[in-house]
């Protein structure tokens, strides 16, 4: 085989910073813009220009207990965040995430984010899935919101600060693995310039992943395209376990058959959803809160409407989003983007029409197991935890575990600032106490990168010197579609043991034919075709953490709902799962359910 | 379906050329958009470059100009566009490969005119109050996507990109010039009192007429015209 390629990782540019923020999503920008604001050298590294990231299209809002429409407080919060998590959450990071929400969107507020407002100047905040007051009483308006385009304000206010502070950006770079020094420290990482394809080394002692989700592992998702998983696929590939994969939250009111997202704003601000004989069904499954169950809840009393036959349409397979009754005001003004969208791509202003929905693969709750301080922390082989040297994670590529076994709405945008700051400041503590100390690489963990990299060189030069025999015609695109047509077979929103072992039996086939599969794009300029293979070894990897640590976990928790075991069971459950890639292989470790302040809220059955 | 795109690698071509391709009638819906016929194009001819992330809009990677006018392609139902479609980059910037644009400048002009809320040391504890009137006042200034369809839709910043702000970084200026929390008003409408740099612009309404989210530019700049003749 003739190299078209010879990648040569040995005199490569390297360049050094105190630390590098992989990510320029809420998470990798608050993070930047703290270290940045001490003072440090930092490297942003991002696959795309910042305000393309997925942040930008969160809709409904930032949860903080400010208290400025109904009365509120931080252990209201913790107590329903716990509760939404199905109990899988870990206490002690909710309740942090909680005590700082109310100053961080005030600093957000100060960043400059147009936040909607009330008649006295304050923050607007509205209702949202699965919010109380005083520990599961009255629904709670505790959404802090900018309309429904929440995350677009965020984003765009932190990138704005970014550069208010001249932090450095690499843009259109992708991040291809992490280096590691001889004692397994994280020494830096690979990068490559998307627009010439040329490699970098990036040399730190601290780096922070804030890559963002993995939705497109499922057909049918809210997520953007490039949604992959990347760092979730440099942590494995480093020896790194993935905690509680098998928690995938399927959002109740994508558009249906498409997955764009109508916010659960709708429901906050008073819509309904209904069936084909024109019932409000959620009264039936959440008589208490009925619309405004969280979202796992609201998802599977869909599914189930659908499947016994009361769905809407020709084919009876969606269920209505109803608005009309609502004032036109309401949602003109506080869901201009919904309605823009409905329009777009449903073609029905909601004003007039109700919105076909169904649930869609919208958030994933597990990830890089980190601390609440954002170091990313595995288990040792004495079985203690134990904190990886120079690598930290925070965001939906991160699982701190604020969101268990099912997320709040309004808890993501949180969890990214919350986390994005404290991984930070940790971060400026080690510089603060000794300056950076850049180790040298170990060849091996070079010699790894060097190999992958140079398979997706090869696998393109292939394509160029054999002959048409060996040429079949899969290609990247279709194998991505197989994987993601798998995974919604078998790890969607209702679970059983058959359909997941199918799906696990299905990918060793995906696997082959993506160590097989010839790139055509021969050129180094904006290889997309050589990204998408990058992105999809990634995919399959959290596919196979997914569909593992799903076939294991035998009881239904939060978004994990099993038809062949309906109930939770804390007995045998109550613990988080890790996958090692390595040996595809899970083990398990203690939820933490001793908070620092407050009092530990015991696993009780969950009604909404 | 045919769509003409223009092609353009730097590795081996002098100058762009057009490449038609032609995609199965059955696999466009009604309701199919353009982005999606050119993720089946690049199904036949992977190297075909443009830029996406979001396809709901929101993002603002997908900026091209299809049949002569700048679109993002995945809010534009292919149903509304006149056949063959031609598409060819965003016009008047370096272009890197294919549909994808060198932005550089439109994100400088950007990054030129402060955009970010400047004001008094504030004190975490408390909020900064905004009326719900002046709030929205943002509204429409607030929502760009710095996707750039505006800026290079506009004959004056093709001309003089280097001295004309560009609506995009006008509006965003207002955005702030406007808020009532920025303390900097003063000074931002200085920096933009040129005879270039805001006063180039001539009104001809093409980025309102481009801007995807229905933003109107336009009228920002008309507006920041008269503040500065009132306030300066």
């Amino acid at each position: 085989m003739q190299k078209r390629t010879n990648v040569n990782l040995d005199n490569i540019p390297t360049q050094q910073f105190d630390a590098i923020v992989i990510g320029a999503g809420g998470a990798g920008l608050r993070a930047a813009l703290q270290l940045a604001e001490s003072g440090h050298k930092i490297a942003v590294v991002s696959k795309v220009f910042p305000t393309r990231s997925h942040t930008v299209a969160a809709q409904g809002g930032i949860n903080a207990a400010l208290g400025n429409v109904t009365p509120d407080n931080w252990q209201w919060h913790m107590y329903d965040t716990i509760k939404g998590s199905d109990y899988l959450g870990d206490q002690d990071a909710i309740e942090f995430m909680c005590q700082e929400a109310a100053e961080i969107v005030r600093e957000l507020e100060h960043f400059g984010v147009p936040f909607s407002r009330l008649d006295n100047g304050k923050i607007y905040q509205r209702a949202f899935g699965g919010q109380s007051q005083n520990y599961g009483e009255e629904q709670a308006h505790r959404t802090c919101a900018a309309a429904d385009r929440t995350g677009h304000a965020i984003l765009h206010s932190l990138y704005q600060q970014n550069i208010r502070l001249g932090s450095t950006i690499f843009e259109e770079y992708y991040s291809v693995d992490l280096l590691k020094a001889k004692d397994g420290a994280i020494s830096g990482c690979v990068v490559m310039n998307i627009h010439n394809g040329e490699y970098q080394i990036l040399q730190s002692p601290n780096i922070l992943l804030a890559t963002g989700g993995a939705g497109q592992v499922f057909r049918t998702n809210t997520n953007a395209g490039i949604n992959t998983g990347d760092g979730l696929g440099m942590a494995l590939r480093a020896g790194y376990p993935l905690q509680d994969m098998e928690f995938w939250q399927f959002h109740p009111t994508g558009i249906a058959g498409k997955g764009m997202l109508m916010s659960e704003a709708a429901r906050g601000e008073g819509g309904v959803l209904r069936n084909a004989l024109g019932e409000a069904f959620m009264e039936k499954y959440a008589p208490h809160v009925k619309d405004l169950a969280s979202r796992d809840v609201v998802s599977r009393a869909i599914a189930v409407e659908v499947q016994e036959g009361r769905g809407c349409g020709p084919n009876k397979d969606y269920v209505l989003l109803d608005l009309t009754h609502l004032e036109d005001k309401v949602v003109k003004e506080r869901l201009p983007g919904i309605r823009d969208i409905s329009i777009t791509f449903a073609g029905i202003d909601p004003v007039e029409q109700s919105v076909p929905v169904f649930p869609t693969c919208h958030y994933m709750m597990g990830g890089i197991p980190t601390n609440i301080n954002g170091q990313v922390i595995y288990p040792n082989a004495q079985g203690q935890q134990e904190t990886v040297t120079g690598l930290y994670a925070v965001g939906e590529c991160a699982c701190v575990s604020v969101h268990g076994a099912n997320r709040l709405g309004g808890n993501s945008l949180l969890d990214i600032v919350v986390f994005g700051r404290k991984a930070a400041l940790t971060i400026s503590e080690n510089l603060k106490s000794h300056s950076a100390v850049h180790l040298e690489h170990d060849k091996d963990s070079l010699e790894q990168i060097r190999t992958r990299i140079e398979h997706w060189h090869d696998s393109s030069a292939k394509e160029q010197t054999n002959n048409s025999e060996q040429n079949t015609s899969d290609n990247v695109t279709q194998i991505k579609k197989d994987l993601q047509a798998i995974m919604e077979r078998g790890c969607g929103v209702f679970r059983e043991h058959s359909l997941m072992q199918k799906a696990l039996e299905e990918l060793p086939a995906i696997e082959a034919r993506l160590q097989e599969v010839q790139l055509s794009d021969q050129s180094d300029i904006f290889n997309l075709e050589r990204l998408a293979a990058f992105e999809l070894e990634n995919l399959l990897a959290i596919a196979y953490a997914t569909v593992t640590s799903a076939l294991a976990r035998q009881e239904s928790r939060g978004a994990h709902s099993r038809i062949d075991f309906q109930e939770r069971d804390d007995q045998a459950w109550l613990k988080h799962s890790l996958y090692c890639h390595q040996t595809r292989q899970l083990s398990y470790k203690t939820v933490n359910l001793t908070p620092k302040t407050h009092k530990p809220f015991e696993p009780k059955k969950r009604v909404y | 379906m045919k769509l003409t795109i223009s092609r353009y690698n730097p590795e081996k071509d002098k100058v762009p050329y057009d490449e038609t391709f032609e995609i199965d009638d059955a696999l466009i819906k009604h309701d199919t958009m353009l982005l999606d016929v050119l993720h089946l194009v690049r199904e036949q001819d992977p190297s075909v470059g443009f830029r996406f992330s979001c396809q709901e809009g929101v993002c603002g990677s997908d900026g091209m100009n299809v049949n002569g006018k700048n679109h993002l392609s995945c809010i534009t139902p292919i149903s509304t566009l006149s056949q063959p479609i031609i598409i060819k980059p965003l016009p008047g910037l370096p272009i890197i490969k294919d549909l994808i644009i060198d932005m550089s400048l439109f994100y400088q002009q950007y990054q030129d005119v402060d955009p970010f809320l400047q004001t008094e040391p504030l004190d975490h504890e408390k909020e900064h109050l905004q009326s719900p009137e002046e709030r929205a006042k943002l509204d429409g200034s607030y929502e760009c996507i710095l996707c750039g369809c505006c800026s290079t839709s506009c004959p004056s910043f093709w001309w003089n990109p280097d001295q004309f702000a560009g609506p995009a970084a006008l509006l965003a200026a207002s955005r702030f010039i406007i808020d009532s929390r920025d303390i900097k008003h003063i000074d931002r409408l200085k920096d933009l009192d040129s005879p270039t740099k805001t006063f180039r612009c001539r009104h001809i309404q093409n980025c309102t007429d481009a801007c995807p989210k229905g933003l109107n530019p336009s009228r920002a700049i008309q507006e920041l015209k008269s503040i500065m003749l009132k306030d300066l």
